[in-house]
Formats: C-alpha cells, sequence, structure tokens
C-alpha cells in the first residue's frame, strides 16, 4: 500500500464486515438461524416479543396413554406420597363425554398460560405472576401457602404440597406449604430448548398430540398450525387468552 | 500470653473447589446471603441463570463428599451450609425445596 493512498474507510470497511455476516447466516440456512434467534443468552432477561404456548390436539390424544404425566413427573421430580389425594399434579389425563351422542374426547389438562391468569389477581402477597415470555409461575419464595390460585384457577391446574420433600430435582424446587404448578418446562425454556417434557413423551409413544412453541412467532410450528387451523381454548367465556389451545374438542 | 476467647472453637469450614471464590471470602462470608436474594429474583422472574452467583454453583464447589465419594445433603452435619450454620445457630430454609446437593447424575438427558 503506497503512503497517498487514502487511510481505510471504516465505514465502508464496517459495510463489508455486514455484509459479509449476513451471507454467512444466509448459507447457514433457515433452521439454524431460527433457533440461533430465539435462543437467550444466561444473562438476558426474557423479553415479550416471545410468547411461550402449546397446543394440544385431542383428536390424537390416546386413551390409557399417560406417557405426558409421567414424564411430566419425572422431570421435575414429583414423587408419590402413597396418598394420591395428596399427590401434586402438574398435568393429568381428562375423559370427556358427550352425554347426547357418547362421543369420548381424552385430553391432557394442565395450566393454561392465560394472560390474564385468575391466580395471578387473587395472589395476596404477589407469589403467583405472569413471566413476561407468558409463562405463569409461583414465586416459592413469595408463597405462603394460601391457596386462593386455587380456587381462582378455572382448570384446577394447580396442587399444593402436604408434605416435606427430599432429593428434588435441582432445577425444579419444590417444597411443603407451597403451591404449584405447569411450568412449561421453564427450566427447558431458559436453556434455549424447544420442546417440553410431556411433548418430548408423547412424540416417542407416536402420538404427536402435544406442540410447544413460541406462539408469537410467525416461523414457527405452533403458530402455523394456529393460523390456518381452528383451535379452541377451554372456557374461552372467560376471555383469559389461553397459552395452551385445544383442537379436536 | 493467648489472645482472649483463643480456646473458644472455631467452625470447621470445608474448602471449596478451585482456587478461589466468586467473590473474596469476606466478602461472602458477609453477603453471601444478599447475592443469592439477588439472584433468586432475576432467575424466577426474569429467566437470567448466569452462574456466578446461583445456589447451584455454590453446591458444585462447596460440595462436601462422604466416605463413598458421594456428595452430603443438609440433613448431614458435614454439609459446607451446615458447617457454619449450625455453628452459628441460623438456621436456612433453601433447602426446604431446593436440592442441597449437586448433579451427580444427569436424568434424562435433562441437565440443569
Amino acid at each position: 500500500m503506497s503512503e497517498t493512498e487514502a487511510p481505510i474507510n471504516v465505514y465502508r470497511r464496517h459495510f463489508l464486515t455486514s455484509i459479509g455476516a449476513l451471507t454467512a447466516s444466509v448459507a447457514l440456512g433457515g433452521a439454524l438461524v431460527q433457533r440461533v434467534a430465539s435462543a437467550r443468552a444466561p444473562e438476558e432477561a426474557v423479553t415479550g416479543k416471545v410468547r411461550w404456548g402449546m397446543l394440544v390436539n385431542a383428536g390424537k390424544c390416546v386413551e390409557g396413554c399417560d406417557d405426558c404425566v409421567k414424564a411430566c413427573d419425572e422431570e421435575n421430580g414429583l414423587k408419590s406420597s402413597g396418598r394420591s389425594e395428596i399427590d401434586a399434579q402438574w398435568i393429568r389425563k381428562v375423559t370427556l363425554k358427550d352425554k347426547t351422542t357418547n362421543r369420548t374426547t381424552v385430553l391432557p389438562m394442565l395450566c393454561q398460560h392465560c394472560t390474564t391468569a385468575p391466580c395471578v389477581d387473587v395472589c395476596p402477597t404477589g407469589a403467583s405472576f405472569r413471566r413476561i415470555d407468558g409463562i405463569v409461575l409461583v414465586d416459592k419464595h413469595l408463597c405462603i401457602g394460601c391457596r386462593y390460585c386455587m380456587m381462582a384457577c378455572p382448570y384446577k391446574a394447580r396442587s399444593f404440597i402436604h408434605e416435606a420433600h427430599s432429593d428434588q430435582k435441582s432445577w425444579a424446587p419444590r417444597g411443603k406449604g407451597t403451591v404449584e404448578s405447569c411450568t412449561l418446562c421453564v427450566h427447558r425454556v431458559d436453556r434455549g430448548e424447544t420442546t417440553t417434557a410431556c411433548q418430548d413423551a408423547c412424540t416417542k409413544a407416536g402420538h404427536n398430540a402435544i406442540l410447544f412453541g413460541d406462539m408469537n412467532d410467525p416461523n414457527s410450528e405452533i403458530a402455523k398450525h394456529l393460523a390456518t387451523e381452528p383451535s379452541t381454548q377451554v372456557r374461552g367465556n372467560l376471555n383469559l387468552n389461553l397459552g395452551v389451545r385445544y383442537q379436536g374438542i | 500470653m493467648a489472645p482472649a476467647f483463643a480456646d473458644i472453637p472455631k467452625p470447621k469450614i470445608p474448602k471449596g473447589k478451585g482456587e478461589r471464590c466468586v467473590e473474596d471470602t469476606n466478602v461472602m462470608r458477609k453477603n453471601h446471603m444478599e447475592f443469592l436474594l439477588h439472584q433468586r429474583d432475576e432467575t424466577v422472574h426474569d429467566g437470567i441463570r448466569t452462574k456466578k452467583h446461583s445456589l447451584k454453583e455454590c453446591l458444585s464447589c462447596h460440595a462436601v463428599h462422604d466416605e463413598n465419594n458421594m456428595p452430603v445433603g443438609i440433613d448431614d452435619k458435614r454439609h459446607f451450609c451446615n458447617s457454619c450454620h449450625a455453628y452459628a445457630a441460623v438456621s436456612i430454609d433453601c433447602f426446604e425445596c431446593h436440592q442441597s446437593k449437586p448433579d451427580v447424575l444427569k436424568v434424562s438427558g435433562s441437565s440443569p
């Protein structure tokens, strides 16, 4: 380079660098780009751009199968106390029967992750809250175990822990005197994973009735299904804008 | 002459893994509960899962192992937290809900 040549134009250099980066990311393919876009750094807070949700196809849910329930129990360390009436249930199988036609429908029922959640409304301590990315959780540090949320929930989705626990999963702290419910596998979400334990189990069983994803991302599987196929919100008349939607009911 | 109180037993605090803790020892002794409190709110409400002040990381470095080389739980008086909390007679609630041992076995591909 001769001494008389103009110094490097930093703007031009930045432009060229960004063109290079863009080309590289396009070349990597859509799937990878999408994956990177949804992954969040550990120090990054959740944002409202994402809304985690679930689509359950009751038509594909099989009677007698409780793989999703077992997978949830295993994933989150829910163990039976030997007294089923006090055992926590984050997801349960429900059978509906139309008395006129005798048609039965089975489906998994779980926390519906409402936008305007009644459990959040009634909580006196602020323990029950909706994370900005749509996941309704209990901050057990603040929970006093009053169980107002359990009474307010139209879906009977919450459980109270009656007895002392030990050997919890490190990613799912649970203790006596607090209320809990489905977390949409928030520990997996925060690791950048894109499936829940129940979905994995359902897929493994070959039923494919459960689909988890970002309802706000038009390119996600769940958003595509929701945009093109009919789906139902259970007790839609309550106008709670649910994060869990059903098909075939 | 020996200084006063020299014969008072001191807590036996097990040494953690690695060269040093995430903060100076004196800072940790005095403020570890503040760090944990701050971290817990960020984690639960904002999904921030940095490791520096997380309870899980405390447990992973400060695990005390038994004769079978398995980490001891909070019900064991040798547990790192117990070594001082029992001495100071300050009860801790963390492990009413949280696992008190580091993850040894990874369950169904769900490493934390």
